[in-house]
């Protein structure tokens, strides 16, 4: 890894030095942070699994229904059929926070309160498996709509965990060795300094005490 | 309030209005693109396209992935369930892990 190109000033390794620790503590936090979110990821991830199995086992029967019900009646007579909705069905939003991932959480309200508003049409010109149909829609509903927040909930907080994840290698791989060796580099430099700044002083002592000593000699102590 | 929206051929999805949802029956790739995008735009908070054409606007309902809202979700048509609903999923799933591993 490369050391960072910066002046070996204390200064410098001041500031280095707090960058590790902001760097340490992010990496640690990112890193809690994407445990939970993978431990939640997995659990929401196999509900999906679940509910998509039985959604779309339940979808395929109403569609059976319907294929029924298409065929004993005329399209033109199914068309009238379901040409005006009694029900209306409409979704309230809410937001859950799970570490700071915004997932949306959907709540189901109809326009009227009696179950059987689904059928918009006489029983007298239609046939039986149409209502077959219609229930078994209406029944699959609720299933549906929590699928659609299950898997929306899974696709965001699979972005959100590449993410993170990115986050968390980058820091351990790049930033933090690229920190403590450039730290490692600033510190040697500096001892280094302080070495030669020592020898250079003994020297000079030694110099000088020599320069003393002659001085002594000439001045005739012997 | 947000709505909920059905897409896809009409024999699919016709059982779904008297559910009370919004029904848009399409079949075409532009026409299903400019619906969708012209959907997302205007409250619809669920949008449920059929597994046949989802495959065919895969790339546009793509871009509202990271959105919260609208939650797009392919669901099988008459002409039976061909898995791309859970290949979603499983997509899912290997870009948060890395690989599958639910298989």
């Amino acid at each position: 890894m490369a050391v960072m190109n910066v002046n070996p000033t204390r200064m410098e390794l001041t500031n280095l030095k707090r960058k590790l620790t902001t760097a340490r503590r992010g990496h640690k936090l990112l890193k809690d942070k994407r445990d939970e979110l993978m431990r939640r990821f997995m659990l929401l991830v196999r509900e999906n699994k679940e509910l998509r199995k039985t959604v779309e086992a339940k979808i395929a029967d109403a569609n059976a229904h319907m294929a029924v019900a298409r065929s004993v009646m005329s399209d033109e007579e199914l068309d009238i059929a379901l040409m005006v909705p009694m029900q209306e069905m409409s979704v309230n939003i809410h937001e859950k926070n799970v570490m700071s991932v915004m997932l949306p959480v959907f709540e189901s309200s109809f326009r009227t309160a009696d179950k059987s508003d689904i059928y918009s049409y006489g029983y007298a010109f239609t046939s039986s498996d149409l209502d077959d149909a219609v229930k078994s829609l209406s029944d699959i509903m609720p299933e549906l709509l929590r699928l659609a927040e299950v898997e929306k909930s899974c696709r965001l907080m699979a972005s959100e965990i590449e993410k993170t994840r990115r986050r968390v290698n980058a820091l351990e791989h790049v930033m933090i060795p690229q920190y403590e060796e450039t730290i490692k580099y600033i510190a040697m430099k500096l001892d280094e300094n302080e070495r030669s700044a020592t020898t250079r002083l003994m020297k000079v002592k030694d110099m000088m005490l020599k320069d003393a000593h002659d001085y002594g000699d000439a001045a005739g102590f012997m | 309030m947000y709505k909920i929206a059905v897409m896809g051929d009409k024999d699919s999805i016709c059982g779904f209005v008297s559910v009370g949802l919004d029904i848009f029956p399409l079949t075409e790739h532009d026409e299903a693109v400019k619906k969708l995008r012209n959907l997302a735009e205007n409250d619809y908070a669920v949008i449920f396209i059929t597994e046949k054409l989802y495959s065919l606007i895969e790339t546009e309902a793509d871009k509202y992935k990271a959105a919260p809202i609208p939650a797009i979700i392919p669901i099988p048509g008459i002409t039976g369930n061909s898995g791309i609903g859970m290949a979603a999923v499983s997509k899912s799933v290997e870009q948060a892990v890395g690989s599958d591993i639910l298989k």
